[in-house]
């Protein structure tokens, strides 16, 4: 131990600096990547509990090891790269869609202390890495040099644009309401009880926040950019293997992050709902996201997709508009200090 | 002007979505309907039309005359017969084969048969290994048929009140 100690302290402060975070890293990835990988196993039971089906249950007890066997599968495949597509982004695509999905997960606080970059600019950095995210999907198709490929990144691009902007407004209304940008002070004002929290007087807001982010994660209904009926699989038609396989880890991280983001600006991440009675513990921040995570899973069960100009104007004609109006609604309750969320 | 607002209302409460998500929550507490499939079985009706089998008759004597109806029905051209005179004047086969790779399991040959000799019988679970396996002779095909013969008697029995 001592001799561990004595290497620790003869290391550089930077390589310490850089140990250290790196840890911080891996504890909060390889959780995630193994929520990422049960997540797609819950997701295909559910969905086929909800078409009265028991879903994959071969691979281990229950089939709680399918995960690992579709990782393994997905792992010795080959990468195959079209020969007219362009080498260089079709291998980088998937990672610009990858590293921004990641990355997001810096600013979220597990815990009034648990977090791993306090910074005060926290929610403007989700939203700039959430939406570096869409580049990743354009470049694939693009790269790809296929028509499917193309036609499903043109049609991610312009979903992902009109949508960014509803989900934008949305969270200026939590600003607004919550004083700050950093997410870690945008819960704690929302401390006592359930009536505090924010979802009560965004209500609205909420609701634009949680459809668009299920059509910025690209799932059902909004999953057009995919839509396997019409343009087979969309910007990833040409991927196969570990290229593939990225992908979908962004997209279940994304979405992940998506219902954790709602449980910490709507519902009070980890404070419990009757302080009273139960302590705030990240318990509840884990319970609250796995709510909206089951959500996302029931609106693909249930939902068919939507016409791509259906979407558009869903969007721009409906979202927005709905934003914009509640936004006026509350910088006129916060300038009269309307008691009790904006006082 | 009425149905109007009676409209933005059902949109904005999220009704319908509401509904439908009522309906895909109740289905996920219902029975499951899957069949686990080497462990479970569906019901197999008797008329099935799996892999072929050539019947013998209750003294061993094996049914086919070689009328050669079957293979003139044929739709694939997949049965190809040869035949000669036994010694006791009868007429029968030298060769029966099917090739399962052009069969399309239309039952067409079973039909044709005037002594309910070449039939279908309920298996559906057979592969082949190496090439030219696909070819059933009339040797695998008699087997296939003294082996299963209860089961295909029982299933000819059950359909005969229909036929």
């Amino acid at each position: 131990m001592d001799f561990l100690v004595s290497i620790w302290e003869w290391l550089h402060e930077y390589v310490q600096y850089t140990i250290y975070n790196g840890v911080k890293v891996v504890i909060i990835l390889v959780p995630l990547f193994v929520v990422v990988a049960y997540y797609t196993l819950a997701e295909r039971k559910v969905i086929g509990y909800m078409q009265i089906r028991k879903g994959p249950n071969r691979v281990g007890p229950k089939g709680l090891l399918q995960p690992f066997a579709d990782m393994f599968k997905l792992m010795f495949k080959e990468i195959i790269i079209p020969t007219n597509s362009n080498r260089y982004l079709f291998i980088i695509a998937p990672i610009i869609t990858f590293a921004p999905a990641m990355a997001a997960w810096a600013v979220i606080p597990f815990n009034d202390t648990l977090v791993f970059a306090d910074i005060n600019a926290g929610l403007l950095y989700i939203l700039a890495m959430t939406s570096i995210g869409v580049y990743g999907v354009i470049i694939a198709g693009w790269a790809s040099n296929s028509k499917y490929a193309l036609l499903g990144a043109m049609r991610s691009a312009a979903q992902i644009v009109a949508y960014e902007i509803a989900m934008g407004f949305a969270l200026v209304g939590v600003l607004m309401v919550g004083g700050s940008l950093n997410l870690g002070e945008l819960v704690a004002k929302q401390a006592g009880g359930i009536g505090h929290w924010f979802f009560i007087p965004l209500l609205p807001l909420f609701f634009v926040y949680l459809i668009s982010g299920v059509a910025e994660t690209n799932r059902a209904p909004f999953d057009v950019a995919e839509g396997e009926s019409e343009i087979v699989a969309g910007f990833h038609v040409e991927y196969s293997g570990m290229t593939f396989a990225v992908f979908f880890l962004a997209e279940y991280a994304n979405m992940i992050l998506i219902g954790m983001l709602c449980s910490l600006l709507f519902f009070g991440g980890w404070l419990s709902p009757v302080p009273e009675l139960a302590g705030d513990s990240i318990g509840w921040l884990f319970g609250k996201t796995a709510v909206f995570m089951l959500l996302f899973l029931w609106f693909r069960a249930t939902f068919p997709r939507y016409r791509y100009d259906q979407i558009m104007r869903l969007g721009w004609k409906v979202l927005l508009p709905v934003t914009i109006f509640w936004l006026t609604v509350e910088g006129v309750a916060v300038y009269f200090k309307v008691p009790p969320w904006f006082s | 002007m009425l149905a109007k607002l009676n409209y933005y209302l059902k949109s904005f409460l999220f009704l319908e979505l509401l509904k439908g998500m009522n309906v895909t929550g109740r289905y996920f507490f219902r029975r499951k309907i899957t069949v686990q499939y080497p462990e479970e079985k569906t019901p197999i009706s008797p008329r099935f039309r799996g892999l072929h089998a050539l019947r013998r008759y209750a003294n061993g004597e094996e049914r086919c005359i070689a009328c050669k109806l079957c293979e003139a029905v044929c739709p694939a051209l997949a049965i190809t017969i040869e035949s000669e005179q036994r010694e006791d004047g009868t007429r029968r086969t030298t060769r029966y084969d099917i090739d399962l790779f052009k069969c399309i399991y239309c039952g067409f040959c079973e039909e044709a048969c005037p002594v309910d000799s070449i039939v279908e019988t309920n298996i559906f679970e057979y592969h082949f290994e190496n090439r030219g396996e696909n070819i059933m002779t009339k040797k695998q095909l008699l087997e296939i048929g003294d082996k299963y013969e209860s089961q295909l008697a029982a299933d000819r029995a059950a359909d005969a009140p229909y036929r």
